[in-house]
């Protein structure tokens, strides 16, 4: 049970009970759909940009609790933030979830809340459930509007080398 | 504290299951330093000490290639790969050992079947019935086939109970129908489906039956003459033998008829650039080197099956599935997915507000493994309008014990969440 906190943060609770931003944005210019095929989980990213800036994310969608509370946690880290600032933070926080890099108190700093997905290295068959939202937030960003799955950068791509 | 334990202990137990476990080294295994607790049999189901000899034993004393060589090790290795077809033979109750053909598993069963008496009698405009409650494999090679043929695929649909409507199925029987090809046990919801009744009805309207027996073989005794299957498919894997070995039986006349599957060495008869000719049955299904020793180990598995009895193994499963039925619905939060009124070894579940992932990573963390997701069962999951479901799936050597264990743990993970 104690390891499991570390999985299960207080904060990933909270957020995976109470998301936020957790709402359609119909007007929304740019959205993806996110699609994990081994858990048949989906969402929805919203986005809507003032020039180069994040002015308005969301979500919607049905997921477990680390991918819902991470897809929260992301609406609220990419807020107000350009494209590109965007995309290195969801860099950061991918080499932080595999266990590459993220330790040191300077990138944990500028990774801010979301440095308590931490314990989700632990977990690497979890891995794909908190890249989800990140993934589709990117391809939002893209305005590609092709759905993205979590498999497709082939094998073992988010496996976190287990 | 005595009253207890009485409780938990089965009434009547069928037989040892103290005396079983010991015979599976893998359950002494301690996970995260718990005891483990395996409840994934329906994915894969763990192997005895004479499973695991047989196949060491193969490779330390009789290994070679089969079918081929005149030396001391080629006989030996035949003699020992064509007795598990005979045991097979006799597992199923099939008429001869010829009509048992050894593939990978379930799912090349069903694509050789599909490829093969599929692209030789299936035309455009005609129909292969299947159910709402299938496995993948028993979904995508046929939708496969008619895509290429032009052919239609019709699913009979389930109840809320997850039983498969008869009176529906009848209907969608049509002149058209080649093939009704239907799981023996629903790997996702645990329904037993009346297999005889709709072999009947489908060779009324002429048409073939396929039976996916992945689930059933380990479970209940299975005779497909009785059942009136026309094809009968297993894995070796779920019923305590090794992975990468299957079972296919068809009727001999119909795998006659049929093409070859797959071309190569040991299906021939005679090659010479302008002609083959095709070996005679199982060997025209069977080109290639195959997994010898684990189909050797497999024979041991089904004598290993066979010397318990299936039918006390069913039983045995019975009263783990009524007892965690009765134990879980105990438990105001979940929700049992598939309410069959015949049901066999597999207790599909949802909790209310507990994502079935966030089950599966707790329960693993207390040492029992069980499956979440949608178990290769995409239709099922969006007939009840859920993305996943947690499934515990019940083997011969699991115990009551263990389904209180389960509970425990379910209660830890509503604590977690709640």
């Amino acid at each position: 049970m104690s390891e499991l906190r570390d999985l299960y943060q207080e904060v990933i609770l909270d957020h995976s009970k109470r998301p936020r931003n957790f709402r359609s944005m119909p007007e929304a210019e740019r959205r993806a759909e996110g699609y994990n095929p081994l858990c048949g989980d989906r969402e929805t990213v919203f986005v809507d940009m003032d020039g180069d800036v994040v002015r308005d994310v969301s979500f919607q969608g049905a997921g477990c609790a680390i991918s819902t509370a991470s897809a929260s946690m992301m609406t609220e880290s990419v807020k107000g933030r350009t494209r590109a600032e965007a995309e290195s933070l969801f860099e950061r926080f991918h080499d932080l979830i595999v266990g590459k890099g993220g330790e040191s108190p300077d990138e944990s700093s500028k990774l801010g809340k979301l440095a308590v997905f931490s314990g989700v290295r632990e977990y690497p068959v979890r891995v794909k459930c908190a890249t989800l939202p990140w993934h589709t937030l990117k391809a939002a960003l893209a305005q590609n509007g092709a759905t993205v799955s979590t498999e497709s950068e082939g094998p073992n791509a988010e496996s976190g080398g287990a | 504290m005595s009253t207890a334990v009485r409780e938990t202990a089965a009434a009547n137990p069928v037989y040892d299951v103290a005396a079983i476990r010991r015979d599976f080294p893998i359950l002494s295994l301690r996970v995260y330093g718990k005891p483990l607790v395996y409840l994934d049999n329906a994915a894969s189901a763990q192997k005895p000490q004479s499973v695991i000899d047989a196949e060491r034993e193969v490779y330390e004393r009789c290994y070679a290639n089969i079918h081929r060589g005149v030396h001391y090790l080629s006989v030996h290795a035949t003699d020992a790969y064509d007795a598990s077809r005979e045991k097979t033979r006799a597992f199923l109750n099939a008429a001869e050992a010829h009509e048992i053909v050894f593939v990978r598993g379930t799912t090349e069963a069903v694509n050789l079947v599909a490829q093969t008496w599929g692209r030789a009698n299936v035309r455009a405009g005609d129909e292969i019935l299947i159910t709402a409650l299938e496995h993948h494999s028993n979904i995508v090679p046929w939708q496969m086939l008619c895509e290429e043929k032009g052919a239609r695929l019709a699913v009979a649909p389930i109840t809320d109970s997850g039983e498969v409507d008869l009176a529906a199925l009848e209907r969608l029987l049509t002149p058209r129908t080649r093939m009704v090809s239907i799981a023996h046990l629903s790997n996702a919801l645990g329904t037993v489906l009346p297999v005889a009744r709709i072999a009947e009805l489908a060779h009324a309207a002429g048409a073939l039956v396929f039976v996916d027996g992945a689930q059933a073989a380990p479970r209940m005794p299975v005779d497909v003459r009785a059942l009136g299957a026309d094809f009968y498919a297993f894995s070796s894997h779920k019923i305590y033998g090794p992975s990468g070995v299957g079972v296919l039986y068809g009727r001999s006349e119909l795998l006659e008829a049929m093409p070859p599957y797959q071309g190569g060495g040991d299906m021939i008869r005679s090659v010479t650039f302008e002609k083959t000719t095709y070996n005679s049955l199982p060997y025209k299904f069977e080109a290639g080197t195959p997994n010898i020793a684990g189909g050797i180990a497999f024979g041991a598995a089904l004598d290993y099956v066979t010397r318990i009895g299936l039918d006390r193994i069913g039983a045995h499963e019975h009263d783990l599935l009524a007892y965690a039925t009765q134990t879980l619905s105990s438990i105001p939060e979940l929700t049992i997915v598939g309410t069959a009124r015949e049901k066999a070894g597999v207790l599909s579940f949802v909790l209310a507000g507990v994502h079935p992932h966030d089950i599966g990573t707790v329960l693993d963390r207390e040492g029992i493994a069980i499956r979440t997701g949608h178990h290769c069962a995409q239709p099922v999951m969006d007939r009840f309008g859920l993305a996943a479901t947690a499934r515990a799936s019940f083997g011969l050597y699991n115990t009551r014990d263990e389904v209180d264990a389960l509970a425990a743990g379910i209660r830890t993970v509503l604590k977690m969440f709640r």
